[in-house]
């Protein structure tokens, strides 16, 4: 039991960047706009909030990584508006400016770490998140143990996204306008709502996210942000994005799967069919996975129809 | 002047290298249906996409219930109630039909209020007549039920002037009929509608007046009541006009092509051919006649090799051809000029040249063992380019996206040609064309015809079937219900078997 | 893909813009960029000019290692590239770079064979490991219309893990490397050593200029790079004339993830002499994706490319001795790309520019 509620709640404590950055996917490609700068995104976050949290912990105390992840969020979502602007306005081919944004990311984080703290790295923090029982609803019986013990609140703010996200997508004005966009641009600037817009939203609110979960990520499973403190997770929730079938609730589900994933091979040494079976296996499983479901969603239309492509209101 | 509902005055519109709307002038008046005919090409639906708030015009003013007014986007057309059934369907396949109808303006607040938005659909759809259900999808409805939706989608939005861009390519004859009295109803309550056209007796049915363009310039408004279909489409081309296609009578020989209950799967499933069967003989030009969608995509594909067939078969002179690649095909000497050229049958991107070894690139002397002879290709490009009077700026070098539609279409013909090929399936190939370009293309078919090869005109135009066939099979829900002598027929009667109201075998 | 304007313009404003961007992140930061420039040189030209009229102004070594480092970035970029000329987005050279190293690794590690015979044969399997890891997106792609983008992705971290896994279980391998490969199988040569300065020049260069001219043939000369040029256009087109489509995007892919592989054998057999378990990626792939864009797509294009973002690659240790952060080459390839792609629209603000110029002249 003990070895199974900590096999649950770790899941869900590797999941939680994988969840919102795949949110953040969401919103893009759901407006038109593919979004594989994730990665890139998630590293500016994590290197603002890692930046931020050391020089500030004396003044802000406990709140310090809340307003670490916010500022990364922020900072995230400047970030993504280059995307924006080269794939939208300047109509660059949206793969290509992701990738592009990716390199850039790596290179200008760095760099900035060796000119503010002189080494590669930025300085250890001590107040990253830290673990807790949830009052009361730890004491559940089970429940509890599983999912409210020694658990980092960010999980549960992953977990409100998820409600909020699929709540916007399916209820709301804006949701409507952002999922038409993604599917026939022409028709919605037909019916006088700006595509141009609500793809700036959307690749907005992708880099917020992104943003955010990077902040979050270095703060729950680091003490200092590092070249490879992202080490493809963005990719992984874009892995997530698909395999949750551009789904909030499947992206939740496929997350904390890849979560689990990622966890496994810590507890698989202690599983004596599991032992011999190498690190690098378990590691690879989220990738085969998506390359498999790819396949098998491939004879339906699951993806927003016109994310990717070319959008250009002149030649209507 | 008052009465005018919309008055556009003196419109210009430029797009680099050419002039799309010259000085036009257009009067709507209120509670009339007032039709905008031209060739394709003519600035038809330039002039609306500037009443639409899509171009900005370089000169000229609009007026609006005598309102001077700056057009600058959509939603302000909308505003000044112009709604806009567009000619493509501006519908999202995967959204119900009230979900496309409110987008963009949608009922409550941050949150959508759905169910006030079913009820106004319901209401105005029963109001019109239009039946259509609410919560289908656009990917499972039929094309004219879509089109409904997109006539919903301008009703919702309480336009009272209503733009309808071509709106009976897409229709059977019967829809066309509907259409047209849901037309007169809105022109009843008051709504005024611009119909654009380049369909004559439409216009006849349904129009109170007509305003002619052609290329970019304004040519003319007359009321239908006093005209006559000869004076509209000599207004529309600007001569008097003769579709009549000079040649000699056909003389017809051996089946050269056969296709035995053919079955064809469109792309979304569904049976588009459901038991076709024809022939075609050496020497003879066939006209299929239809309304689009009818199953003449996939008949023409099939014979190409483009879609798998279900069952059937398609034999060229005698052979089964059904199991050979596209390439084997074209080798045993079918020719295809597709309806959509650029698209499919050109690399827009490619050089003159590039385009026109298309086909026959891994023969000799155009290459050898797989290694490519440009001095070879360079002159059959020139060849080409001579013989089928093909005018580029550059020669051979002209990347292909920089030459005008005949151009291109003289460029495809002429690939086709040189093939020596025995078949020539032509689909639409007059489609976009100026008149000079449209007699150049029949004048080719019928030169082949004479050297005794076959060709199958596809055509959704009747005109052109009737005048450049030598044989007409009428096609309809994936069956030729008629076989007919254009001599010996009507467009009236075609019309019936085009309906599926009628068959006729009498040739 | 083709564009109004020539490609060679549009690329050398994308390289000045990127210059000009990373000089002003560098004087906003409070770093001199003309270090950043002298250091770039030195390691393309080997000269140093501070030290000009100076005995030991001329370093060969720089010159070697900035070739040596140009080789597999060079083949990476022919791998994008090959892919692009087909309407192929190979984001997957780095995996296949990983799985060629690997081939080249293995036979290097087992075999014993004399020279003549181990070298061609240990670079013949990272090029076969290369276009398996290329042919899995392209079939995918051909078969059932998966993206090949993300496809490739996911393959490059399949790559990375199963890399590792083969070089650890290779025998005599620890957790960072296999043993060091039998030197019948290896590029290295004491000569090249030797007149570079004691640099790690290698013989690879001849496998690139092979590669170089083997994909201009191919894709220039051939009707089998006639039918990829079609197919990257427009499919239907292509498939309108009887060229089988899917079979040429799987060929294609293939092809690309052969030229990634042999990026892979440099780096085994030439760079290194062992195989590596790597943490991360070393980003050849992702380079390729720059140099191949900056280049054109063409043969000629790549090799020049190759050499800047070589250049940029192997300067970066010049640049940390002399005080400037590293990544700022990084940055600049980065920004390169992303001009780069920037290309529709630095054409239409162009065209807004001559249209200004235009109407003034007029009006004067």
């Amino acid at each position: 039991m003990k070895l199974i509620s900590s096999i649950v709640t770790l899941s869900l404590i590797y999941a939680t960047p994988i969840i919102i950055t795949a949110l953040g996917g969401l919103y893009s490609e759901r407006s038109g706009i593919v979004n594989i700068a994730l990665e890139g995104i998630m590293v500016v976050g994590a290197f603002v909030a890692a930046t931020f949290t050391p020089l500030n912990e004396a003044v802000f105390g406990n709140w310090t990584p809340w307003i670490a992840i916010l500022l990364g969020a922020l900072a995230g979502g400047l970030y993504s508006l280059i995307h924006a602007f080269v794939s939208i306005d300047l109509r660059a081919d949206q793969v290509i400016s992701g990738t592009a944004l990716n390199m850039l990311s790596l290179g200008i984080t760095v760099y900035f770490c060796q000119i503010f703290f002189n080494q590669q790295r930025t300085k250890t923090f001590n107040r990253g998140f830290v673990k807790t029982n949830v009052p009361l609803l730890s004491d559940i019986p089970i429940i509890g143990d599983l999912f409210f013990k020694r658990m980092y609140y960010t999980f549960y703010v992953a977990l409100a996204l998820v409600i909020i996200t699929a709540f916007i997508l399916k209820r709301t004005r804006f949701g409507l306008r952002l999922r038409a966009s993604g599917e026939h641009p022409s028709a919605v600037d037909s019916v006088g709502v700006s595509v141009r817009k609500m793809r700036y939203i959307g690749v907005l609110i992708s880099g917020l996210l992104a943003g955010l979960s990077g902040g979050i990520m270095v703060l729950t499973q680091a003490t200092q942000f590092t070249a490879g403190s992202i080490h493809g997770i963005g990719f992984i929730s874009l892995a997530a994005l698909i395999f949750g079938r551009w789904n909030a609730y499947g992206v939740l589900g496929a997350s904390i799967f890849f979560g689990f994933s990622q966890i496994f091979t810590i507890f698989s040494k202690d599983i004596p069919l599991l032992a011999s079976v190498p690190a690098e296996i378990f590691k690879a499983v989220p990738y085969v996975l998506t390359i498999i479901a790819m396949l098998i969603f491939s004879r339906k239309n699951v993806g927003p129809k016109a994310s990717g492509e070319l959008y250009d209101v002149s030649k209507r | 002047m008052d009465n005018y509902v919309v008055e556009m005055r003196n419109i210009t519109k430029v797009f680099p290298g050419i002039i799309a709307n010259d000085d036009v002038t257009l009067q709507l008046k209120k509670g009339e249906i007032h039709a905008l005919l031209g060739e394709n090409g003519a600035g038809k639906s330039t002039l609306m996409s500037v009443l639409f708030g899509f171009y900005q015009p370089e000169k000229g003013e609009i007026y609006v219930r005598g309102e001077k007014v700056d057009i600058k986007s959509p939603n302000i057309a909308h505003e000044l109630g112009i709604g806009m059934v567009h000619q493509h369907f501006q519908l999202i396949d995967n959204f119900t039909v009230v979900e496309n109808i409110i987008l963009g303006d949608e009922p409550g607040g941050f949150l959508v209020d759905y169910d006030k938005a079913r009820k106004e659909v319901i209401a105005l759809s029963t109001q019109y007549g239009l039946g259509v259900d609410p919560d289908a999808k656009i990917e499972d409805i039929s094309v004219g039920m879509q089109q409904r939706v997109e006539i919903l989608k301008v009703l919702y939005r309480k336009a009272d002037i209503i733009i309808l861009d071509e709106p009976t390519a897409v229709l059977t004859p019967q829809e066309i009929e509907e259409l047209v009295e849901i037309m007169k109803n809105f022109a009843a309550e008051g709504k005024s509608v611009i119909l654009i056209t380049h369909k004559l007796k439409e216009i006849l049915a349904a129009a109170d007046r007509v305003s002619v363009l052609r290329q970019g310039k304004y040519i003319g408004t007359v009321n239908v009541a006093d005209t006559t279909e000869a004076e509209m489409a000599s207004m529309m081309v600007g001569r008097e006009v003769n579709f009549k296609v000079d040649k000699k009578p056909a003389n017809p020989g051996e089946k050269v092509l056969e296709i035995k209950d053919l079955w064809v799967k469109d792309q979304r499933g569904l049976d588009a051919l459901q038991g076709l069967s024809l022939y075609l003989r050496e020497g003879e030009i066939l006209g299929i006649a239809g309304v689009d969608g009818n199953g003449q995509q996939e008949l023409v594909e099939a014979i190409t090799g483009l879609v798998p067939i279900e069952k059937g078969e398609i034999l060229l002179q005698g052979q089964s051809i059904v199991n050979e690649r596209i390439k084997s095909r074209i080798n045993k000497g079918i020719a295809y000029v597709p309806e959509d050229r650029q698209k499919r049958a050109l690399i827009m991107d490619f050089r003159l040249d590039e385009n026109i070894i298309l086909k026959s690139y891994e023969k000799e002397p155009l290459s050898k063992g797989h290694i490519l002879n440009q001095e070879e290709i360079n002159k059959k490009g020139n060849s080409i380019i001579e013989e089928y009077d093909v005018r580029s700026s550059e020669g051979i070098d002209t990347i292909v996206r920089n030459m005008s539609g005949g151009n291109q279409q003289k460029a495809i013909i002429g690939r086709e040609m040189d093939l020596k090929p025995l078949v020539m399936v032509a689909s639409q190939p007059s489609r976009g064309l100026d008149v000079g370009a449209i007699e150049y293309v029949h004048k080719r078919l019928v030169e082949l015809r004479d050297q005794g090869k076959a060709v199958l005109l596809v055509s959704f135009e009747l005109d052109e079937i009737m005048n450049v066939s030598d044989r007409i099979n009428v096609i309809y829900q994936g069956k030729i219900t008629g076989n007919v002598i254009p001599e010996k027929t009507t467009v009236q009667e075609l019309g019936l078997m085009m309906s599926g109201s009628k068959e006729v075998d009498l040739a | 893909m083709l564009k109004k304007r020539n490609h060679l313009t549009l690329s050398l404003i994308a390289i000045a813009i990127s210059f000009v961007v990373a000089s002003i992140v560098m004087l906003l930061s409070g770093i001199n960029p003309k270090i950043f420039f002298l250091s770039l040189f030195r390691t393309m030209t080997g000269v140093n000019l501070q030290a000009i009229g100076k005995e030991n102004f001329f370093n060969a070594r720089y010159l070697g290692e900035f070739i040596q480092i140009s080789l597999p970035i060079m083949l990476t970029g022919l791998s994008v590239g090959f892919a692009f000329r087909t309407g192929l987005f190979n984001i997957g050279a780095e995996g296949q770079v990983i799985i060629g190293g690997v081939g080249a690794v293995i036979i290097g590690v087992l075999f014993k064979l004399p020279w003549i015979i181990h070298i061609p044969l240990a670079i013949l399997v990272a090029a076969l490991f290369g276009a398996f890891w290329g042919w899995i997106p392209g079939i995918l792609k051909a078969k059932f219309g998966v993206s090949e983008v993300v496809v490739t992705i996911m393959l490059n971290y399949t790559a990375l893990y199963l890399g590792n896994y083969l070089i650890k279980a290779l025998p005599g391998s620890d957790n960072q490397k296999t043993v060091t490969l039998a030197s019948s199988a290896l590029l290295q040569s004491d000569f090249l050593r030797s007149i570079t300065g004691n640099s790690r020049l290698h013989w690879g260069f001849i496998v690139v200029i092979l590669a170089l001219i083997i994909y201009h043939f191919i894709i220039e000369k051939t009707t089998f790079g006639y039918e990829l040029r079609a197919v990257g256009f427009n499919r239907d087109a292509a498939e309108y004339g009887g060229i089988k489509v899917s079979s040429r995007i799987a060929y294609s892919m293939a092809i690309a993830g052969a030229f990634a592989g042999l990026a892979g054998a440099m780096l085994s057999l030439g760079t290194f002499d062992y195989g590596r378990v790597i943490g991360a990626f070393e980003n050849y792939g992702f380079d390729g994706i720059a140099v191949a864009l900056l280049g054109g797509n063409t043969a000629l294009g790549v090799f020049f490319s190759g050499l800047l973002f070589g250049g940029l690659k192997s300067s970066q240790s010049l640049m940390q001795a002399s005080g400037i952060p590293l990544e700022i080459a990084n940055i600049v390839s980065a920004l390169i790309i992303l001009f780069v792609a920037m290309n529709n629209g630095l054409d239409y603000v162009l065209d807004r520019l001559e249209a200004r110029k235009r109407k003034k002249n007029e009006t004067n």
